[in-house]
Order: C-alpha cells, then structure tokens, then sequence
C-alpha cells in the first residue's frame, strides 16, 4: 500500500460520513450504489484504525448494516430469506436511505439556521435611552413587612385552594435556585413587577410555595426588594438599590433554609 | 391620528420590544393622560388583532419604503432594528453585540431537529442524527435555547423537549411558524420510488445449479445479470 498521508475528515456520525460519501459520488441519494457505498465506508474506518482514532459503536452498527445490506444482495430474489414480520416497508435499504434523505433535511435546515444566527449577529435594536418621568421619580415607601408578603401569598395560594386527597406522587418539577434565576431574570426585563405578576404563570401550590421561597430569599440577600406605593395598593417587587438597602424581610431564611437555598447563600 | 402612527410613536421610544399584549394595555390606560382626547378614548379598547393587522401594514410600509431599519417581530415582540447591511458602522458606533459563540454544526443539526420535531425526546433525535447527543444537548439546555416541555406517554416516560422564546430571539424569528420550510420539515414525507433500485446492479446472479431449489430454475435465469437496468426489486 503506497504511503501516504490523508487529512482526515472528522465526521458527526456514520450518517454524516454516508452523506460525505454520496456527495462525492455526484449522485442523487435515491440512486447511490449501496453496496459501492459499503466499501468506502469501511475502508474509511479502517483508514480510523490506521489512524488509532475511537471508532464510535454507532459507526460499527452502521458498518453491519451495510454489510447485511449487501450480503442479501447477492442472493437474487427468490432465495432470500424472509425475514420474519418483515414486510415491503422494512427493506432495510429503504430505511437507510429514508434515514439520509431525513438527515440531509435537517443537516439544511442547520445551514439555514446558521444563516440567521450570523444575520441576527449583525441585526441592533433600537434601545433608547432610559429617560427620567415623574413616574418613576415617585419615591416607594419600602415598608413591607414579611406578614404583608405572606399576607399576599395566601392570596394567590387561594387559586390553588382545592385539595387533593388522592394524587400521583411525581417529581418536584420547580426548584427554588430555578425559580430564583426566573425572578432575577424577569426583574432584569421589566425593573419593576407587581407581586401577582410573579405567579401569573404558575401551576401548582407547590410552584407558588417554591416561586415564594426564591422571592424571600432573595430579598434576603439584598437583590430585590418588595414596596408598597401607598397604603392596600398592590406589592411591588423591584430590584433593591445598593444604597437604599431596606431593612425589611429580617430574616426570612429561617423559612428558606432547605437544602437548595442553603448552597446558593455558600 | 392615525392607529399605525401612534404604534410607530410607541415602539420608536420603547425601552424594549413590546407584545400586542403589552401594546394594548398601553391603550387602555391612554385616556387617563388625555383629558378629553377623542382618539384616545376611541382607541381604549383597541383589539390585540387589530394591533396586530396594524402593526404589520406599517411594517410592510417600512420595507417598501427600503428605509435602512425595519419594524419587525421577535418571539411575539415587536421592535425597530437595522438592516444587517449597516452593521459595520453600528459596530464601529456601539461595539460589537455582546453574543455567545457561535453554535457548533452538531448543536445546529440538534437545535434544527428540535425545532422542527417538538416535542420531541432525546431518542427520537438521536434516530434522525444517528449519534448520541448527550453533550450537545446539554450546550443546548445551558445556553437557554432548549427547554424540557414534558414527558411522552411511552415506557419509560422520556423527557420530550422544545425551543425556548430565547431560541427565536436568538435567530430573529417571529414565530416557530416563520422558520424556513417550516412545513415541509415538521413531516418529512420521503417519497419511495416506485421500483428500488438495488444495492449493485448486476450482482444478483443466477445461483449456482445445486443451489436452486427445484422448480425455480425458470425464476432465476430471469434474474441473469442486466447491467443497465434495475433488477426487479424485492417481493
């Protein structure tokens, strides 16, 4: 065998390979050669080993499946044997080449995507500057205590006030370090949130508790902080003001302190 | 007033997109700070649908108008941005956008097969990629772009998943609607020829005698080699 050295291509997956290979044929999927194709693509795992690269299992079941592609098609017709409960749709060369038209797509699709994220990088908003109203001079009185909080919860904790005896024990969907990033993030987004608007979404008591337990926590830590603009007016929850510290929400962890909260105050 | 202009006044000093949602609302708090004014008290209880009809005329008039911005909608959210064209300068005037590195060829075929398929679980993703894609789906769920949306009632009960708002935002998408081919894609119907061709034409060959079963010698000379055309396909 001469020597020489081949750059090698790093393929996705064995698919990803069979496509490589199809190309460079110049033909049409529907038309490939399989067996042909069987070939060379062994030959190219071979040229893997040469090269003491992982061969992944998924290029070996892939080999096998080539190879019993071909291995039936030397048998002509009549004396092939029938697989059990294998019918017209099974044909595995059919399903071979259903597997690469489909990838194909997708393999476009990520072209098309990657088209839009490179457009998308040179796409700018416009964002105004924030501009000083009266409206937002209007100073909060930040005077909410921890019974106005639970005060409010309970409130929305009536939405969710039907019991279930009886239910499916599944696992805890919401966590409260999730639902903390959830705050953070809408409170970066809007700046101020009416305390409802917190539980617009939610599901469950058990959301509500955990959404709760991440607003109390991070008022513990000084994120946010909750105001009331004037005296039964709705909560609002604002991020707290690095200056403005309130001393409200004393010490709400003694509530918070499940194992969740514990390492995110580490 | 015209509807289109007071929307075009809104977004043009919004601090940030605005949904038709958000837009409406807007609408019906107007009186307040007009007293008296006609336009505002007709257009208080302004429809979402209308706004929306609206909003699109006046973004279709934008693009004829071959303005260098666009009135445009992201995951529901309605914007002024500007045409890629200008983007040298703009980068020159605000520095370059602050993005997360481009995403990688597998994380792109993923992110496009569950865009397409969802929901959808892991194993089904795999099937159409025809490798694991554990790590890639991992880059995909850290970088918000991916999100479980439930579970499939099949053994085992997997985790299906599905695109995030962040996703569309982060392609500049309306809509899961407005992706390119959207419903050629979310089905593919691949076609089966008519007659399949076979793996090598010519290599089913007539099989030696003593491997002929009795009375098949006439079906296997018609079976003899034809280079040029497609054997039969298989029963």
């Amino acid at each position: 065998m001469a020597e020489y050295k081949v750059k090698f291509e790093v393929f996705e997956g064995p698919l990803d390979l069979l496509l490589y290979l199809i190309k460079k044929e110049e033909v049409d999927i529907y038309e490939v050669n399989l067996t042909r194709l069987a070939e060379q693509f062994i030959e190219y795992i071979e040229t893997m080993r040469l090269l003491d690269l992982e061969i992944a299992g998924e290029f070996l079941v892939m080999a096998a499946t080539l190879m019993y592609i071909k291995s039936r098609e030397l048998l002509p017709v009549e004396q092939r044997a029938e697989v059990e409960g294998e019918e017209d749709g099974d044909d595995p060369r059919w399903e071979l080449i259903r597997q690469l038209v489909e990838y194909k797509k997708f393999k476009d699709a990520a072209c098309q995507l990657q088209a839009l994220e490179s457009r998308q990088a040179d796409v700018f908003a416009r964002v105004p500057a924030k501009l000083e109203f009266e409206r937002e001079a209007a100073l909060p009185r930040p005077d909410v205590s921890i019974f106005d909080l639970v005060n409010a919860v309970n409130v929305v904790l009536k939405r969710f006030n039907k019991r279930e005896d009886l239910r499916d024990i599944f696992e805890d969907k919401w966590t409260v370090s999730e639902k903390i990033e959830y705050l953070v993030r809408m409170i970066g987004e809007r700046s101020i949130l009416k305390f409802s608007e917190l539980f617009e979404g939610v599901t469950s008591r058990t959301e509500v508790v955990v959404t709760f337990l991440a607003l109390l926590e991070l008022i513990r830590l000084k994120q946010l902080t909750a105001v009331q603009r004037e005296p039964f007016a709705e909560i609002e929850i604002c991020r707290a003001e690095p200056v403005l510290v309130p001393a409200l929400a004393a010490s709400p962890s003694a509530e918070t302190d499940s194992s969740d909260t514990q390492s995110l105050s580490t | 007033m015209e509807l289109k202009y007071i929307l075009e006044a809104l977004l043009f000093s919004a601090q940030k997109p605005l949904s038709t949602k958000e837009l409406r609302d807007i609408f019906a708090a107007a009186p307040e700070h007009a007293e008296g004014d006609e336009t505002a008290r007709g257009l208080k209880k302004v429809k979402e649908s209308e706004l929306e009809s609206t909003l699109e005329q006046l973004s279709k008039e934008h693009a004829e108008a071959n303005r260098s911005y666009r009135l445009v909608c992201v995951a529901g959210s309605w914007q002024f941005v500007t045409q890629p064209d200008y983007a040298p300068w703009l980068k020159a005037l605000v520095g370059h956008k602050i993005r997360p590195p481009r995403l990688s060829q597998p994380s792109l075929e993923t992110l496009a097969i569950i865009a397409y398929r969802q929901p959808i679980t892991r194993a089904e993703i795999e099937q159409v990629r025809g490798v694991a894609v554990d790590g890639v789906m991992q880059t995909l769920l850290e970088r918000g772009l991916v999100e479980q949306v439930g579970r499939a009632e099949v053994v085992g009960r997997p985790m299906t998943y599905g695109t995030t708002s962040a996703f569309l935002e982060y392609f500049g998408l309306r809509s899961l609607e407005d992706l390119p081919a959207a419903d050629e894609l979310r089905r593919i119907v691949v076609q089966k020829p008519e007659a399949l061709m076979t793996a090598d034409p010519g290599l089913a060959t007539v099989p030696p005698e003593q491997l002929s079963l009795p009375g098949e010698q006439k079906s296997a000379e018609s079976n003899s080699p034809a280079p040029d055309t497609a054997p039969p396909a298989p029963a």
